[in-house]
């Protein structure tokens, strides 16, 4: 299985997902410069946390005009795994992936800490190995991690069951003293009509082995390995 | 000389004595030109030159069987194994961090990650020491929070963690805080790369942000002291862009697998002057560079201005000749463009032309190793007898011990600094074995077993009532929180924060914190590898506390024996590592409860911390200890309730000796919040205690075991006697939310 792990300039978790992917999954990764057209013979791909550009502007603002991310767009419709981590997650909002936006941390400071995080949904093939209800110990880091989206839109994601992630406590309970930002309705990630598109705030590349505290991160990456080796998905080829 | 070509208030705003000028005429063999003058005046700075402190500095140890690098480059290096170094060095960024908190403190970061990237490293850690006013203070607290928005600003940014460090309070940084910032990256040993310049004819290059006129004259503004026109110093304070740094990062580690790079030095402080001249001088070569071909940002700069620009995130790279495509290459890749700006000579000199014209020509070694050198007069102030003293009727009445208790873990100084680190992102990279917190921090080297460990500590009253025994309290500090971890010490770097060294009271802090810093790094085998003095510490002419900072590196040969500070479990013997004396000197007992900074600090006795510490070593390799956690300051009760917060409410019941004297004050004080050197707690399963004290006990290790860990209160007897009963969750709120409650309280 082949992972590429995309890299804008100012991506600074690409190294932590190619780690995942290679060293503790065991599979291989490959790194893809912004500015290449294509993806190779990747068969998932990963936009990986950091501030691309600078995030200068609104986050993911700049990055979604790279090259590289047509190829991105043209492998997701073609049904291929596409996660997007923190950033990635922003990058995949500003370019149109995935519905919503994100605003600055309630508190409007950045937040760096373990949180819980519910697993909502088991059909895509970033949770497939998960159970529903969950509770995953996963950290977050950022600053713009408020979840957002006009009322239909939020309406829309729940009748659809694209809410995939939400901040909870550790023994599952969904509520304002679990919710690190002040995202909408506790979301912590989302899918996109396909499934095949996740984007979520929490670092699950941060949680996968035993010395960084937690492996339940791992789940995600397993996941798609299991998704891709049922045959279940489309490629972007 | 009796005539000068520059008027006496010239030379004045230039920092520059009048016997300064006449040495640099004597150098010159004629008057400086005015961007000259501009050269040396940065160069010849206290912060560049440490001219003050130079003579004090070489006594330290900086030679050591795992040293790679010793001072006088942009970083450290010590041998950790398998062909790779530990590069680091801590620097301050305090002036510019009083100025401007958010951007004095995100370019005092981004400053020293160019340090150690520049050797070749990639930089994985952060660690910060600050120190503040009151918090009670509405400045202090603005200051606080821009100054840790900054830190996070930058480091989140770049994508390199800030792991740890701590943070004090005190009343004499209200008009002068210090941020002093430490860096850690890993390279290959043979592929670490000097500040030197080499081989005539080949080109040098000028690569990342443009010149602008910010910062010029920031290195002398630094060897100042503030007065009532701070605001005016407004424009020597640097913008930080950590985009266009991650950028530089990137490409320069990738132009350093390749071998087209001779030298390569940023430009910090007295920004392209100092690059320039420090490059050709410890290369012994001349450099010559034109200023019309340094990228600018804003037109009109005079040569004086883009000589002594301290715009941020540049950096100065002697390249191959012939290699040149290669390396412009690698820069257009990250959107960089690097430009040829001139090149080495064989004569020795800094030739600067602006076109045709030749504007500057100085001999390097002018600008560097001739610099002056003063042996400032040094003087004990009056008093210090009187102050070691702790006045007894000075005292107020007693509260109960548990009173007390509690209002220690709302302290500031001992309160939970969670309200900042959650802040920093400090787990980007992936190597964060041990979570940000107190004590040490830990993070493994990918590629290996092994994990280093990093603290960095300074208690500023230990030293102001003693330099010389605060000093050796620092290191010792400082490394024992590294050997706590499981880390073996094995260097050290030093951020010296001092007053106005033209105070011959001033020098003596000085001169004794160096003595002291010396005799326990020979001692402990932590040798000084580089490091940073700030002087002209004081605001309207008063000083802060003598605050030596020091950066300790301990490494661990396998990273999953690392050890935390907190109880990993209940039922659990508590065993406590060194003895008792009871000593309130400089504690935060007297000054929290009492409004006392007096008293002599805790003795150290260097051979038995060196005992206790690679006893700590051996037995963390070993799995015999389960956590370990310094006694420090609020002393043997407040190091037991950090041992049990962050545990989810895990308590702890244990019975103490009384202390061997009671320091002047009360004898359930001395032994709770006394501050005794050379102690450790540690946890340890039942069946393996008797093990543990015996490995103690062959170790000339004072130990015993005084408690167990379990339910769900903290309780503290003395022989006996219970003196605190108090539930674990209810002190942990009040530690964990102090910080956060003063910072949030609305400014008046």
């Amino acid at each position: 299985m082949t992972f590429a792990v995309v890299v804008f300039p100012g991506s600074n978790c690409d190294h932590d997902s190619y780690h995942a992917v290679r060293h503790v999954l065991g599979h291989d990764a490959r790194f893809v410069w912004h500015k290449e057209a294509s993806l190779g013979n990747a068969d998932v791909v990963i936009l990986p946390g950091g501030f691309s550009h600078g995030d200068y502007l609104r986050t993911g603002a700049i990055a979604r005009f790279s090259p590289v991310m047509k190829a991105v767009a043209d492998f997701a419709a073609a049904g291929g795994p596409v996660l997007g981590i923190c950033n990635g997650f922003q990058i995949l909002l500003e370019a149109g992936l995935l519905p919503g936006a994100m605003l600055r941390n309630r508190d409007v400071r950045f937040h760096c800490e373990h949180v819980g995080v519910r697993v909502e949904q088991t059909d895509t093939p970033f949770t497939a190995r998960c159970r529903q209800g969950r509770v995953l110990n996963i950290p977050i880091a950022h600053g713009e991690g408020n979840y957002y989206a006009p009322p239909e839109v939020l309406e829309t994601l729940e009748r659809e069951r694209r809410v995939i992630f939400r901040y909870a406590t550790a023994d599952g309970r969904v509520g304002p003293e679990a919710n690190p930002n002040g995202s909408l309705n506790n979301i912590a990630g989302i899918c996109n009509e396909g499934r095949n598109v996740v984007g979520l705030m929490p670092h699950p590349e941060r949680a996968c082995e035993p010395m960084l505290g937690s492996t339940d991160g791992l789940l995600l990456f397993e996941s798609v390995v299991d998704a891709l080796t049922a045959g279940a998905l489309g490629g972007g080829r | 000389m009796s005539t000068r070509a520059f008027a006496p208030e010239v030379l004045e705003q230039h920092g520059l004595t009048p016997e300064e000028y006449d040495r640099i005429v004597e150098l010159l063999g004629r008057e400086p030109n005015l961007t000259e003058l501009g050269m040396f005046s940065v160069m010849w700075s206290e912060h560049c030159s440490y001219k003050s402190s130079r003579v004090h500095l070489k006594t330290l140890p900086t030679k050591g069987a795992r040293v790679l690098q010793g001072p006088g480059e942009n970083a450290g290096a010590v041998d950790i194994g398998d062909g790779l170094a530990a590069v680091f060095k801590i620097e301050s960024h305090n002036h510019p961090s009083f100025i401007e908190p958010y951007q004095g403190a995100a370019t005092g970061v981004g400053g020293i990650i160019r340090d150690i990237f520049t050797m070749g490293a990639r930089p994985i850690a952060l660690l910060d020491s600050l120190r503040f006013g009151p918090l009670t203070d509405a400045r202090t607290r603005r200051i606080v929070k821009g100054v840790v928005a900054g830190i996070g600003g930058y480091g989140n940014s770049i994508g390199i963690p800030t792991v740890g460090g701590e943070v004090m309070f005190d009343e004499s940084y209200r008009g002068n805080p210090l941020v002093n910032v430490f860096c850690l990256g890993i390279a290959k040993q043979n592929e670490i790369i000097r500040g030197q310049a080499s081989g005539p004819g080949n080109p040098v290059y000028y690569v990342g942000a443009k010149t602008g006129r910010d910062g010029i004259h920031g290195a002398t503004m630094a060897s100042a002291e503030f007065d009532d026109r701070l605001e005016e110093k407004r424009p020597a304070v640097q913008v930080g862009d950590p985009f266009m740094e991650k950028l530089l990062l990137e490409a320069c580690l990738e132009l350093m697998k390749t071998d087209a790079c001779v030298g390569m030095q940023d430009m910090g402080a007295a920004g392209l002057t100092c690059a320039t001249s420090e490059t050709g001088s410890r290369g012994g070569v001349g450099i010559e560079v034109d200023v019309r071909l340094v990228p600018q940002r804003e037109t009109g700069m005079t040569p004086y201005e883009i000589m002594l620009s301290e715009s941020q995130e540049r950096m100065l790279i002697i390249v191959k000749r012939g290699r040149e495509a290669e390396v412009e290459q690698i820069f257009e890749k990250w959107d960089l463009h690097a430009v040829k700006i001139g090149e080495v000579t064989a004569d020795g000199l800094l030739r600067v032309r602006d076109g045709g014209t030749v504007v500057a020509e100085i001999p390097n070694l002018a600008l560097t190793d001739e610099a002056p050198v003063y042996r400032r007069p040094i003087q004990e102030p009056e008093g210090m007898a009187a102050l070691r003293q702790i006045p007894r009727n000075g005292l107020k009445p007693l509260p109960s011990a548990e009173e007390a208790f509690l209002a220690l873990l709302e302290a500031p100084t001992i309160a939970s600094k969670r309200w900042i680190y959650r802040q920093y992102d400090h787990m980007v990279r992936t190597n964060t074995i041990v979570l940000t917190g107190l004590g040490a921090a830990v993070v493994r080297v990918k590629g290996t077993n092994r994990a280093l460990a990093m603290s960095v500590d300074g208690n500023g009253r230990y030293v102001y009532l003693d330099p010389r025994q605060g000093a050796r309290l620092a290191v010792a500090e400082a490394a024992r929180n590294v050997a706590c971890a499981g880390g073996l010490p094995i260097g050290a770097t030093n951020c010296l924060n001092f007053g106005n060294p033209e105070r011959p009271e001033i020098m003596w802090q000085f001169a004794e914190a160096i003595a002291g810093m010396g005799e326990a790094c020979r001692a402990l085998d932590t040798p000084i590898t580089g490091g940073n003095v700030s002087l002209y510490n004081e605001t309207d002419g008063t000083a802060i506390l003598p605050t030596p900072v020091v950066g300790i590196v301990g490494l661990l040969e396998d990273a999953s024996k690392a050890l935390a500070r907190v109880f990993p479990a209940e039922g659990l013997d508590i065993v406590l590592f060194g003895a008792n004396h009871g000593e309130l000197g400089g504690s935060e007992y007297l000054l929290t409860l009492h409004g006392l900074l007096r008293g002599q600090p805790p003795v150290l006795d260097l051979e038995r911390e060196r005992a206790l510490q690679q006893l700590l070593v051996r037995l963390a390799a070993d799995g015999l200890i389960r956590s370990a956690q310094d006694c420090a300051e609020g002393g043997l009760a407040v190091a037991l309730a950090e041992c049990c917060f962050d545990t989810g409410g895990l308590g702890a019941a244990v019975d103490l000796a009384p202390a061997a004297s009671d320091g002047g004050v009360d004898l359930v004080a001395a032994t709770l919040f006394g501050e005794s050197a050379s102690r450790v707690i540690v946890s340890v399963e039942p069946a393996a205690t008797a093990a543990v004290l015996e490995a103690a006990a062959r170790a000339g290790v004072p130990a015993a075991r005084i408690g167990t860990t379990g339910g769900d209160r903290i309780r503290i007897a003395v022989e006996g006697t219970t003196v605190v009963d108090v539930d674990v969750r209810q002190a942990e709120r009040a530690w964990s939310s102090a910080i956060g409650r003063q910072l949030d309280t609305p400014v008046a």
